[in-house]
């Protein structure tokens, strides 16, 4: 679960974000709609520790982030529970698509190597990339891209996945197969290990945020303007 | 059609220019031009120490003596010692007046005046060494001079010379322990090597030889009204107050005023002039490649690692690192080479003492790291800033960031100016000739003056970098390129 209090940070004299009060229940998704600069992705950043923020506190997967830069170690164990994936993929082009996704297991949690591209597999087969393991980043298609940094955030058995605007990057018709992927990663099949996730998406669809979310916020100026619950 | 004009190039660098003719020249132009090398210091050739940009030195005053009798101006040409006899050919100037010893193969090649100065080969050791014969010497590590009759009379007793261009440097090297011995004329010894704390000098001379003046072989005027004014000189008396001024005149100048320029009285038979390149001069090139490849691949050793730990000093590190690989990076870039080298050989041998191979590699490759460390921190900073960030996302330490995703991919953004600084470093190799580290260039230097030629070794010089270098440039147009697409 994710709890959200007074959080504040702005950057060089702007307030980016301007007390936000919020929680998201376990198991439950949050879509996160608003206009670009409305510090969406600033509230994203802060939750898995990329960025800081200047006052109020964050409860996330366990954890607790105070203001300020955060102890090296918690963000290393929080890390192992909160998965993100961003809107650019940003795969490591120098490594096969195995390769992205067991590299975390490997070198951050010191996983056999076996049982790293085991694991890997799975989550392949389950984004429809089976076939693709030894491609590398740049013989893929953006949505394949895609599908695979999902495949990458999950790999270390998060319980959180934070996802930035996932298909804003890709043309038209290849949203959809990353669209598909994002219903099954939220629906969580018996078979599938990303059951019971919390997923907190920011994006600019709103067919999708209504579809897939139990709750859909909207952010103007750094603050939740709106709290919609989805039937 | 670049083959050609490279060798045309080589051609008009070889070919001697049209020489001066003669003495009609001098007299017209009223300058007798005249060679030396600053660089060889007190009481030769040297600027004075008092008075900045004047020249000094009792060969500047036997010039002007000379140039005086024969009704003209002297006029001074600096020209770097070891190619002085090069330099008079090409018509620089008319006369090679620098410490230039009579020797066979001089002699073959140059008109060679009657001697105007007697020295002693003096043998500088260590307080106590055994050595004190030229027999003595044979298989011992002896220093001297390039190009000097010391050279060969080593040579002759088959000792391992260490070839130096300066003269204090083999004396600095014989106290440190570098050398075992140090062969040189004793205008020399006395002067730079024999009053050293710990160093002793022989007193025979173990070899007697003279200076004389060199000119062309086409100027027979020149040379005879040359060899005029010096009896003249040596007859009433001026050379000797000239010589008695400098410290110089002693019993061994009694041997001037036999006319002839006989031979020099050496104790042994001197090599003749070789015409053509021999098989072993061939053996010699190969094995100047070979330490020319095995400095430059150590040196790179050195430089790429480090030259990475720096760029990530700078580009990761707090603000402490930054600062001191910034200033690492500033100041060997910011300075030459030659004076890196100079200052780890002879100026920290007192605290560090490094054999000249040890030396040029631990010089050229911290120099080289300073480059390195640059083309690295661009590469890092060429890298989208979302690898690093998705690396940290996954709990990914700093540490692990870098090694397992920024620098795998700076590497390859890097290679091509990898190769290209390899392919530099390759023929900067060539500077630590100056620390008596004998490579290809230096082989080259050595050859072409036994050879008395400096086509064929140069031209074989410079194609064996070119086999070296350009299938490296190659390397690097292809990485480019298949990085590129990548």
């Amino acid at each position: 679960m994710i709890r959200i209090t007074g959080l504040h940070k702005s950057f060089e004299g702007c307030a980016v974000l301007g007390g936000i009060d919020a929680s998201v229940a376990e198991g439950k998704i949050v879509a996160l709609l608003g206009a670009s600069g409305s510090g969406k992705s600033t509230l994203l950043r802060c939750l898995n520790g990329l960025s800081t923020f200047d006052a109020g506190s964050l409860e996330i997967a366990g954890f607790s982030l105070k203001p300020g830069a955060q102890d090296p170690r918690t963000l290393h164990a929080l890390r192992a529970k909160v998965g993100m994936v961003f809107q650019e993929f940003h795969l490591f082009s120098h490594l096969s698509v195995l390769d992205n996704v067991t590299l975390a297991p490997r070198i951050a949690r010191g996983a056999p190597r076996a049982k790293a591209e085991a694991h890997a597999r799975e989550l392949l087969a389950q984004v429809g990339l089976s076939e693709r393991a030894r491609a590398m980043p740049r013989e893929l298609s953006g949505g394949q891209k895609q599908r695979v940094a999902i495949a990458r955030a999950l790999a270390q058995g998060v319980s959180v996945l934070l996802l930035d605007e996932p298909t804003s990057a890709l043309d038209p018709e290849l949203r959809e197969e990353v669209r598909e992927v994002l219903r099954q990663v939220a629906r969580g099949s018996p078979s599938a290990p990303s059951a019971g996730l919390t997923i907190l998406l920011v994006t600019h669809e709103h067919a999708l945020a209504r579809e897939l979310a139990d709750e859909v916020w909207t952010l103007a100026a750094g603050k939740i303007t709106s709290v919609l619950r989805v039937p | 059609m670049r083959v050609r004009a490279v060798f045309c190039f080589v051609l008009l660098y070889f070919l001697p220019a049209v020489a001066r003719a003669d003495w009609a020249s001098v007299h017209a132009s009223g300058e007798l031009g005249w060679g030396a090398d600053l660089q060889g210091g007190e009481p030769y050739v040297y600027e004075s120490p008092t008075q900045p940009g004047v020249i000094v030195g009792f060969e500047v005053e036997i010039a002007e003596a000379l140039a005086r009798r024969l009704g003209v101006r002297a006029k001074f040409h600096q020209n770097d010692w070891s190619n002085l006899v090069p330099s008079l050919e090409r018509g620089d100037f008319d006369l090679a007046l620098n410490g230039l010893e009579d020797t066979p193969s001089r002699r073959a090649r140059l008109r060679l005046s009657r001697p105007y100065f007697v020295y002693g080969e003096t043998l500088a050791v260590r307080a106590g060494s055994p050595l004190h014969t030229l027999a003595d010497l044979s298989g011992r590590r002896i220093g001297t001079l390039n190009q000097t009759v010391a050279q060969d009379l080593l040579q002759a007793q088959h000792a391992s010379v260490v070839l130096y261009e300066g003269q204090q440097e083999p004396y600095l090297d014989l106290s440190r322990g570098r050398l075992e011995g140090v062969l040189l004329d004793h205008v020399i010894a006395d002067r730079y090597g024999c009053d050293q704390s710990g160093l002793s000098c022989v007193k025979q001379d173990l070899a007697r030889g003279t200076y004389v003046i060199g000119m062309r072989l086409t100027d027979v005027e020149l040379a005879s009204r040359i060899d005029a004014a010096l009896s003249q000189l040596i007859d009433d008396g001026e050379l000797r107050r000239i010589l008695e001024h400098w410290q110089l005149w002693d019993a061994r100048q009694a041997e001037l005023r036999a006319r002839a320029p006989a031979a020099p009285a050496l104790a042994v038979e001197l090599a003749k002039a070789r015409p053509a390149l021999s098989a072993a001069q061939l053996g010699l090139f190969f094995h100047g490649a070979l330490f020319t490849i095995l400095i430059s691949v150590c040196a790179f050793g050195i430089a790429l690692p480090f030259g990475v730990l720096l760029a990530v000093l700078r580009s990761h590190g707090g603000r402490v690192s930054r600062f001191f690989a910034t200033a690492y990076v500033e100041l060997f870039r910011g300075t030459p080479v030659l004076l890196q080298l100079y200052v780890l050989y002879y100026g920290l041998s007192s605290v560090i003492r490094l054999g000249p191979i040890e030396a040029a590699i631990l010089g050229l490759g911290l120099n080289y790291a300073a480059y390195e460390a640059e083309v690295h921190r661009g590469a890092l900073a060429a890298l989208p800033r979302g690898q690093a960030e998705a690396a940290s996302s996954l709990g990914l330490s700093r540490l692990q960031v870098l090694r397992h995703v920024l620098l795998p991919q700076s590497l390859r953004i890097a290679l091509p100016a990898l190769t290209n600084d390899f392919v530099a470093l390759l023929k900067d190799s060539s500077l630590v000739s100056v620390i008596t580290v004998v490579e290809l260039t230096k082989r080259m230097t050595i050859v072409a003056v036994e050879l008395r030629d400096w086509a064929v070794p140069g031209l074989l010089c410079a194609s064996m970098y070119f086999a070296m270098s350009f299938p490296l440039s190659r390397l690097s147009l292809w990485l480019e390129r298949r990085y590129q697409s990548a």
